[in-house]
């Protein structure tokens, strides 16, 4: 038995690769949140009256919201005041014109996480829109898509060149009072990815961004729209760094996806943030909001997340069924290790007749790591025969970790079906025993017995990703099991 | 192959075995039985290295080498292995995968090429037909959703592709129906050869008659209470254990075997 708690901590202690800082100008905000922090960031980016007006008020009543602490998080109070809201390249004033123009410093840190803007994503058929602290700095593979009609480029540049797409549907699915976190991001959301696919249009490749946390004592803001026009289909990837530094740093974003008639959205996530080290020493605080709107009949929302990284994540990508026969799906792999805590799950809102929703939750815990699951599943009173199927499973690594479920079922509707399975299990001794008997080493066989459970959500990744996921998920547990 | 002297093993602090003495050679089938709790079990895990089992007392030498100074993986890939009394389940795991992934650390121990997944396949069809066992075991995951009859022939399968050179079978006929019975035994007589050795542990005489074994022991009280041949089972089918309670604890000397083996 001790042996075994030995070995996990081996494979557990696996150092976080992406831990190194970028040595470049950085211009700035002094740390505070005030009214002039909101303008002088509306200012920076040239914004047009009404999304100042928009922060403003969604500032005003952050001020009067408390920070929520219903989740199953034991969280330092965190000083608003002590975080620098925006932080741009020094060479925001003359942004580059192309890939040849980025500092090739901010390059070279592309290449550490693995991401080599032009190479890599030429070959991988993936345009990536690579978001640097707060500005995007790059986008790929622009006039292919401006051929098909799709629109995938920086937050910033959509406000500047399609203000009324953007004025339309911003808001639309995550109000600005929604919650705390979703009122302090549009308050002060310095950029983000904007997607637009025209009626009928299949996105001719998939849209990949690369979030990155640089800056020391910056929070990220960024904000995520994506549009499906009618008939239209998407499949977007997310995948986020951050450098290694001894405090905390704050991440709020907040994610928008609206699905008219017949459009299809797959939201993929892998989060790689900085957990901290194994003694819970500084790390992400990841507190996102994401959710998807169905709002056309037909439509479809999938959620995929592969969550490795922060030292808190609170994050629960929701849809909105509100298109008669829409479908929403979420398939999410949560894994904390040393003192890592995730609560994380979905909403599955069923306001449409014959919505359908499925969820498929694996967490996984190793070291002190403590993972919560928490989903709703709401079937109103007009959801004639709305179904829900909920998978729910969780496995311990080790003796000193936790997992917890917390489901919460609606049901105003006597034709819904809701079905809900839960698993928890320990890896097996006897699992690691069984393949150390047939020769397979004992990292090996704990890399292969965690994906093994995770291969329903795996499955759900574009192919390149779920490559990544694995290894990312191999990394993350190195020194976790015995 | 093998030498076992003096074996002394404990479980949650309690010991099982109690000085165990055995000889396997190549080639030989030796078969241990026992009433419950003697240590038939134990001694599969002992040799296999399985945490928790605490070996006090003695020497295990398998092919020249001290056994117990290894680590579980480093037996398996000097070529012990043990088929599961309760295989187990690792949902998810492609079971071709995962023996692949077995055949080919043991392979890269032994300073063997790697098998790609063509090869494999070919070597895996072969074993197949060999055993006759369908293919359908190949596209589930280990174990997963198994009947018992097919966890046994999934490890005896592994055991073909494996090619171990000491095989030790952990009751693989229990809760067996008789044409799985005769699956496993004719999978484990094809896998006979002169360069392996097989310890069959069982409770019932029942596998003996589609496996004639070189050797019959009897486990009793943590040690090897009689030695015999093919013969020594039909007398335990026949009268139990009970009759080795008066005296027969003590190891039998040659001329008691001799007794023993002809009633």
């Amino acid at each position: 038995m001790s042996n075994e708690t030995h070995t996990l901590d081996t494979l557990v202690d696996k150092k976080y690769r992406h831990g190194f800082v970028t040595d470049i100008e950085s211009d700035t905000l002094p740390p505070g949140l005030t009214e002039d922090v909101v303008r002088a960031i509306s200012a920076r980016k040239q914004e047009p009256e009404w999304l100042l007006e928009w922060r403003l008020e969604a500032y005003r009543y952050w001020l009067e919201m408390p920070q929520p602490h219903w989740a199953h998080l034991d969280i330092d109070a965190i000083d608003f005041q002590a975080i620098s809201y925006f932080s741009a390249p020094r060479s925001d004033k003359d942004r580059p014109k192309s890939l040849d123009e980025v500092d090739p410093k901010l390059l070279e840190t592309y290449d550490k996480l693995g991401v080599p803007l032009h190479e890599r994503a030429r070959l991988a058929g993936v345009a990536v829109d690579a978001v640097f602290d707060s500005v995007s700095v790059g986008t790929t593979f622009k006039k292919e898509l401006k051929q098909a009609g799709v629109i995938f480029c920086s937050f910033s540049e959509a406000v500047q060149e399609h203000p009324e797409l953007v004025r339309r549907y911003l808001g639309s699915v995550v109000p600005t009072r929604d919650n705390f976190f979703a009122a302090l991001n549009s308050a002060v959301f310095s950029d983000g990815s904007f997607v637009y696919i025209p009626k009928n249009v299949r996105c001719p490749m998939e849209l990949s961004t690369y979030f990155r946390i640089n800056a020391a004592e910056t929070g990220q803001f960024e904000r995520t729209l994506i549009v499906a026009e009618e008939g239209s289909h998407v499949s977007y990837l997310e995948g986020c760094t951050a450098p290694m530094r001894d405090e905390n740093q704050l991440h709020a974003a907040v994610v928008e996806l609206v699905a008219l008639d017949d459009a299809a959205i797959k939201y993929s996530t892998v989060q790689n943030w900085y957990p901290g080290d194994e003694n819970g020493k500084g790390g992400i605080y990841n507190f996102v909001t994401k959710r998807g709107d169905c709002r056309g009949a037909r439509s479809r929302i999938s959620w995929t997340q592969v969550e490795t990284g922060s030292a808190i994540t609170w994050k629960y990508p929701s849809c909105i069924l509100r298109g008669d026969d829409s479908v929403g799906e979420f398939y999410s792999v949560a894994l904390t290790n040393n003192h890592q805590q995730a609560d994380t799950g979905t909403k599955m809102v069923h306001i449409g007749r014959n919505t359908r929703s499925k969820i498929i939750s694996k967490g996984i815990s190793a070291g002190h790591g403590q993972n919560a699951y928490r989903g709703l599943v709401r079937m109103t009173p007009r959801a004639q025969n709305a179904r829900n199927y909920t998978q729910c499973d969780s496995m311990l690594i080790g003796k000193r970790c936790g997992a917890h479920t917390f489901p919460y079922i609606e049901v105003r509707n006597p034709s819904a079906k809701v079905e809900h399975e839960a698993t928890t299990s320990r890896i097996g001794e006897d699992q690691l025993f069984y393949c150390l008997q047939r020769g397979i080493s004992e990292e090996d066989a704990v890399s292969m017995i965690v994906d093994g459970f995770c291969k329903q959500v795996f499955k759900e990744l574009p192919m390149e990703f779920a490559v990544e996921a694995k290894a990312l998920l191999e990394v993350s547990l190195e020194g976790a099991v015995g | 192959m093998l030498t076992i002297r003096n074996l002394h093993a404990r479980v949650d602090g309690k010991e099982i075995l109690k000085g165990l003495d055995l000889e396997v050679k190549g080639g030989e089938v030796h078969a241990i039985m026992g009433p419950n709790g003697a240590g038939k079990s134990t001694l599969g895990n002992v040799l296999a290295g399985r945490e928790g089992y605490e070996v006090t007392q003695g020497e295990v030498i398998f092919k020249g080498r001290n056994l117990l100074e290894m680590e579980p993986e480093e037996r398996a890939c000097e070529g012990v292995f043990l088929a599961f009394q309760y295989p187990v389940e690792i949902p998810g795991v492609n079971n071709t995968y995962f023996l692949r992934a077995a055949l080919n650390a043991q392979r890269k121990y032994r300073g063997e090429d790697i098998l790609d997944s063509a090869g494999f396949l070919r070597l895996v069809r072969d074993k197949l037909k060999i055993l006759q066992i369908g293919d359908e075991l190949l596209r589930r995951a280990v174990n997963e959703g198994f009947s018992g009859g097919e966890k046994k022939r999934n490890e005896i399968f592994q055991m073909a592709v494996l090619e171990p050179q000491l095989a030790i079978l952990d009751e693989t006929d229990s809760g067996l129906d008789i044409d799985a019975l005769k699956t496993v035994a004719s999978g484990v007589n094809s896998l006979r050869s002169p360069d392996r050795a097989m310890i069959l542990v069982t409770h019932y005489q029942r596998l003996l008659d589609y496996i004639v074994p070189d050797k019959v022991h009897v486990l009793a009280n943590g040690r090897l209470v009689a030695t015999g041949g093919a013969e020594l089972a039909l007398k335990l089918e026949d009268q139990g254990y009970a009759w080795l309670d008066d005296g027969g604890i003590a190891p039998l000397g040659a001329d008691q075997q001799e007794q023993v083996a002809s009633p």
